[in-house]
């Protein structure tokens, strides 16, 4: 398998605080990876360092490309998107706008109509509101959004930033459900997530945070059977 | 019939606080600055269209198109010089305040060294007969300001709801990072943003520049901080809100002046600014502060 991510001692400081220590990682093509960690553990800084919308230290390459330094914009355009923690919808822009934003660097027209239409047919909810404003969804829809809204971007890889963040369980269960068809469709995934037993139990492989720094990494299943990970993350 | 003049020129020179106060809105909705070097491009256009028309000598259209491109540099450029490496460096919002009025007394200084600080009068763009319209006279340019304010609104409507850069617009006004995301270069989108502003307040600086035709280096200042109040009674940052802002602050202006007094209408305008203001802080179209998280 070849690799698709590779981080290489990432640091990135806010002012006096050591946000993230030298972590490095990577991922291979079609793979899901999962990165878990506590409140406050670097999940969402490693994210906005990887898309660029942060300065940070280190080395990041994507498709053997080296992207570190370069425009948030155009790293979106080499196929590496985004579903931002907390949604961030365009409230004001109907849910079909903020669809076509995803599709906003790309010059395709035909097949962007046709991945929108595919979006709709997997998200018939989302069709029967494209008019409505998108601040006026409900949580879970907005949360399919977000993600409906990256996948437009047809990235060859996503990064979704606690997608199950606020949702009741059936809602979680969907939205995971979402990004393994995404993932089956050929788009590899870096999944960050606090619900570490939904997160382990569709990833591959996954990288523990603590404070700044990977505390454990491996096998996904094997992680989620370790006593310390049990212990810390997965309520046992 | 006096008070329909009266409406018709405040609805006039409404038109022109619209046209400057879309500029502020814009700006301010998008990088949350209040650009006060945005008063000073009115009077970069009208000086910009007085050379080209006098000095050169060349034909009216001309003179408006040169002033439209050159209040536009302008504002890209003031927008890539002074205020873009301080936001991508997440300098605080007093910074770039402080930035913007540094860079309004340099204008009024820069053309003030050009032109010296003498009144220059401006000619007469459009020579037409006033024209006669139910019983009242009224000046071309009068109608010609209203007119053309009109469709430009209704262009910038279109614009704004219905282009990509328009969304692109409205994205980054919302959430910058999140508009980086789907790919938007907000910078660019960002420039654009100043450099819409400053072309339609080139428009409106030559049709103000036909209506009161004396131009100074400093004549933006007052224009200006008009446009700004219009600019917040209508809603800091709403582009509806400058719209109707300008217009409200025209027709109450032009009112007091005829039938109260022409010392008091300034008064009387800021006056109706404050009483907005305490009554709902976010103006009249604008957003509530506690809506905005
Ligand atoms: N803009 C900022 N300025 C200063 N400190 C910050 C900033 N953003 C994050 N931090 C700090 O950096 C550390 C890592 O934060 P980060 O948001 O990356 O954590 P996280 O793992 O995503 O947490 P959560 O699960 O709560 O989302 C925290 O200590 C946080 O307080
Ligand atoms: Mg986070």
């Amino acid at each position: 398998m070849s690799e698709m991510l590779k981080v290489e001692n990432l640091n990135v400081s806010y002012g006096a605080i050591h946000a993230v220590k030298g972590i490095s990682f990577s991922v291979n093509a079609g793979e899901i990876i999962t990165l878990i960690g506590a409140n406050g553990a670097g999940k969402t800084t490693t994210m906005h360092a990887i898309s660029g919308l942060i300065r940070s230290g280190g080395g990041i390459t994507f498709c053997g490309q080296s992207i570190h330094g370069m425009a948030a914009h155009k790293i979106v355009k080499l196929g590496l998107a985004q579903v931002p923690e907390g949604r961030r919808v365009f409230a004001k822009m109907t849910v079909q706008e903020n669809l076509e934003m995803g599709a906003y660097g790309r010059k395709d027209k035909a097949a962007i109509a046709d991945d929108l239409e595919r979006i709709f047919q997997r998200l018939p909810r989302l069709q029967e509101r494209r008019r409505q404003l998108a601040g006026t969804l409900s949580g879970g829809e907005q949360q399919m959004l977000a993600i409906g809204r990256a996948v437009m971007a047809a990235p060859k890889m996503l990064l979704l930033d606690e997608p199950s963040m606020g949702l009741s369980p059936i809602l979680v269960h969907e939205v995971f459900s979402y990004i393994q068809d995404i993932n089956a469709a050929g788009v590899t995934i870096l999944l960050v997530e606090q619900n570490a037993k939904m997160a382990l139990s569709i990833a591959s492989r996954a990288y523990v945070l603590e404070t700044g720094a990977i505390a454990m990494s491996g096998d996904a299943e094997a992680l989620a059977k370790d006593p310390q990970v049990q212990r810390v993350y997965l309520g046992g | 019939m006096s008070f329909l003049l009266q409406v018709i020129n405040g609805l006039q020179v409404g038109s022109i606080y619209a046209l400057v106060a879309l500029g502020y809105n814009m700006v301010y909705g998008i990088v949350q600055l209040i650009n006060f070097a945005h008063g000073d491009i009115i009077m970069v256009g009208a000086y910009g269209a007085y050379v080209v028309l006098v000095l050169c000598g060349l034909p009216v259209w001309v003179a408006v198109l040169a002033s439209i491109a050159l209040c536009v540099i302008a504002g890209v450029g003031i927008e890539k010089v002074a205020y873009s490496r301080l936001r991508n460096h997440n300098a605080p919002r007093i910074s770039l305040l402080i930035t913007a009025i540094g860079v309004s007394i340099f204008l009024q200084n820069l053309f003030q060294l050009i032109f010296g600080s003498a009144g220059i009068p401006f000619p007469s763009m459009f020579q037409v007969a006033p024209i006669n319209l139910g019983g009242l006279n009224i000046s071309f340019v009068t109608i010609l300001t209203i007119v053309v304010t009109v469709l430009l609104m209704i262009a910038l409507q279109l614009l704004v709801g219905k282009t990509k850069i328009g969304k692109a617009m409205r994205a980054v006004s919302e959430d910058a990072d999140a508009a980086k995301l789907m790919g938007i270069n907000t910078n660019s989108t960002v420039a654009f943003t100043f450099g819409l502003g400053s072309g339609l307040a080139a428009v409106g600086s030559v049709l103000y520049s036909n209506a009161y035709p004396m131009i100074t280096p400093f004549m933006g200042s007052m224009l200006g901080l008009k446009a700004f109040v219009a600019a917040v009674l209508g809603g800091i940052g709403s582009i509806p809100g400058a719209m109707l802002g300008g217009f409200i602050m025209g027709i109450v202006e032009s009112l007091t002046k005829g039938y109260i007094s022409t010392q008091l209408a300034d008064a009387v305008v800021f006056g109706i600014l404050i009483v907005v203001l305490l009554v709902k802080p976010s103006g009249l179209l604008g957003r509530n502060a506690t809506e905005k998280v």
